[in-house]
């Protein structure tokens, strides 16, 4: 039987709870990428020192509890109407770092015109669109992202192209909008993936500063629960289904980096 | 201020802009749409937020984001734009922010007409969203009181965190009329925001602006708050009026635009020796209860006149209970009851009570 060494004295964390994400349990599923992308935001905003000047707005969906776990001043929205409501704060408060927090059936269908003329107006506000191709909080059902044959409980056949269309492009469509200053997406599959997504993250929060417009980072995520795969199996799905019909990419970005202030 | 000759729905625009609103979001509809063109003149001005929002929908979230962040703000609409704001109005009631709205209503249901109704009166004074919930509901009958409403709105939503409405209608927001406007409210201080709102949380606790409570009990709970809120304001806000009720057998009970066809018709059953006056609700909701009842007490019957097929009238049975009759005059659709119809009315009844009348027309019915 082995005894555990003592520790050692004087050690330094290298590894923490940034500050803008308390170190609450949140209530996302084993295998969830809603975790990774909240702490990501939540280092960027640390790294901006930006804490005391960033309003969230949730949605509804897995993510309506997204208040509970950053540090700063939050509303929950209606279903789909974060933009709108982030345009209501934004305005009032224009030197306030503001952003929603939105899953794909709240931003992709319910909430399609609010984000739509979110990026229209041109609206000083940055978008975080957690795409899994599947509604969440309900159980599983099919959203406008869910792909081509793919089974949810209310495709449960799968998707068919005939009566249920095919998966809506979210970060296509409003790249071609003239007031998005800045549309990515991005995936959380693997680690090098995670790493850009946290780069576009603090991009979308410096056109934000800078008043450039609409800015919104797409982040392909899994759902284990609901698509019925492990934790890794559904990673896996991301790399292997999500990104041939959602390619990562830039979609729109500030024309020069002068314009940008990079 | 002096007296102007004053459009109601750019007087009320305007009142609201003294009132300190520094923020208005909106979408175009008639009968109010003057209202949404004088702010975006006025507001940019004045360095404040317009926004036209691409629905009602978006217009009462924004409302909600600005409230949210601890501003005096507002938006106007008519019917069927009122109606696509329920799920905001329940939220806000459920998260507890002021704001104010101002509804011109017109005929309806459905695309209905943009000519003057009564058509919204259940919608906002029962709460046409989900929930529990109240809102404050002010009903002007002039212009000059659709100017005074919008100002008192915004100080009531304040001092209870509440959504105030005005419920006006089609032909107050068209009629031009003499009226005064306030004074211009001194900005408010930029760092003077109330302590819950959001404003990034700095030396202080983090701030939410929520409706969620997922525990049952802790639901219960908040709207146990909100009943305890809302009594307290039944208790401090009911407003009416009274018009020569002192001697009344006859009262009409009418609001707004309704109320003030009903004193031209009070008019002339008076000089004819009719003994009748008018109840006139101004707060719809806290409804004036006691009032009421103590009139019903003393007059032998009631009259509502409404511009729509009686949704106030259940409220004033409810009030009324067996005291005395209550009979109920309405037009719909868009239709003005006419000040002769009223009379007749009330005529019919004077003739069926046997009260004295000293040029008896013919017999009408109600």
């Amino acid at each position: 039987m082995s005894v555990l060494a003592p520790p050692e004295p004087a050690l330094t964390p290298v590894y923490s709870y940034p500050d803008a994400l308390p170190h609450v349990p949140t209530h996302y599923c084993p295998g969830c990428t809603h975790g990774i992308a909240h702490r990501l935001i939540a280092e960027v905003i640390d790294e901006m020192a930006a804490k005391e000047r960033t309003i969230g707005v949730a949605s509804v969906g897995c993510s309506v509890f997204a208040y509970r776990y950053f540090g700063v001043d939050f509303a929950q929205a209606a279903h789909g109407r974060a933009p709108a409501m982030a345009t209501g704060v934004k305005r009032v408060r224009p030197e306030a770092l503001v952003f929603t927090y939105q899953g794909d059936g709240d931003l992709a269908s319910i909430g399609a015109a609010e984000i739509l003329h979110a990026a229209v107006r041109g609206e000083q506000i940055t978008v975080f669109f957690v795409n899994n191709a599947i509604y969440g909080m309900t159980g599983g059902q099919m959203a406008p992202t869910t792909l081509l044959g793919q089974t949810t409980t209310s495709s449960p056949a799968g998707r068919d192209r005939a009566t249920m269309g095919t998966v809506l492009r979210m970060s296509e469509l409003l790249a071609q909008v003239d007031g998005a200053a800045y549309v990515v997406r991005r995936s959380l599959h693997d680690v090098v993936q995670i790493k850009r997504a946290k780069k576009a993250i603090r991009r979308a929060f410096e056109v934000q500063e800078q008043g450039l417009g609409f800015t919104m980072v797409e982040l392909l995520s899994s759902c284990p629960t609901n698509w019925g795969m492990t934790p890794e199996a559904a990673l896996g799905y991301i790399r292997d289904e999500m990104v041939p019909a959602f390619p990562l990419g830039d979609f729109k970005v500030p024309e020069t980096r002068a314009e940008a202030g990079a | 201020m002096a007296r102007e000759l004053l459009k109601g729905n750019v007087a009320f625009a305007e009142a609201a802009i003294r009132a300190g609103c520094e923020a208005y979001f909106g979408y175009p509809i008639t009968p109010q749409t003057e209202a949404l063109e004088h702010m975006a003149v006025r507001m940019p001005e004045l360095g404040r937020t317009f926004v036209q929002a691409e629905s009602e929908v978006a217009a009462i979230n924004m409302v909600y984001g600005a409230a949210a962040a601890g501003v005096r703000t507002m938006t106007s609409s008519s019917s069927p734009g009122v109606s696509l704001m329920m799920e905001g109005l329940s939220y806000m009631a459920g998260s507890e922010v002021p704001a104010v709205v101002v509804d011109v209503m017109r005929g309806g249901p459905g695309l209905g007409n943009i000519a003057p109704a009564q058509s919204d009166y259940t919608q906002m004074v029962k709460g046409g969203g989900h929930g529990d919930y109240r809102q404050i509901v002010l009903a002007p009958a002039s212009v000059q009181e659709l100017i005074d409403h919008t100002v008192l709105a915004f100080d009531l939503a304040d001092r209870y965190r509440i959504v105030s409405v005005v419920l006006a209608d089609g032909s107050l927001g068209q009629m031009m009329e003499g009226a005064e406007l306030p004074a211009m409210r001194p900005p408010r201080a930029a760092d003077a925001s109330p302590a819950w709102a959001l404003s990034g949380a700095k030396e202080r606790d983090t701030n939410l602006i929520s409706s969620i409570h997922l525990d049952p009990d802790e639901e219960e709970r908040f709207n146990h708050h909100l009943q305890a809120k809302y009594a307290a304001i039944e208790a401090a806000e009911i407003r009416h009026e009274e018009h020569l009720l002192d001697d009344a057998s006859i009262a009409v009970v009418a609001f707004g635009t309704a109320a003030r066809l009903v004193k031209t018709a009070i008019a002339g059953e008076r000089a004819a020796g009719v003994a009748v006056g008018l109840f006139r609700p101004i707060t719809l909701w806290p409804f004036p209860t006691d009032a009421l009842r103590d009139l019903s007490e003393r007059v032998e019957a009631i009259l509502v006149v409404e511009m729509n097929m009686g949704q106030m009238l259940e409220d004033v049975q409810r009030v009324v209970a067996e005291r005395c009759p209550v009979g109920f005059f309405g037009r719909t659709g868009g239709v003005m009851p006419m000040p002769e119809e009223i009379a007749a009315r009330i005529r019919a009844l004077a003739t069926q009570l046997g009260a004295a009348v000293s040029d008896a027309p013919e017999e009408v019915r109600t």
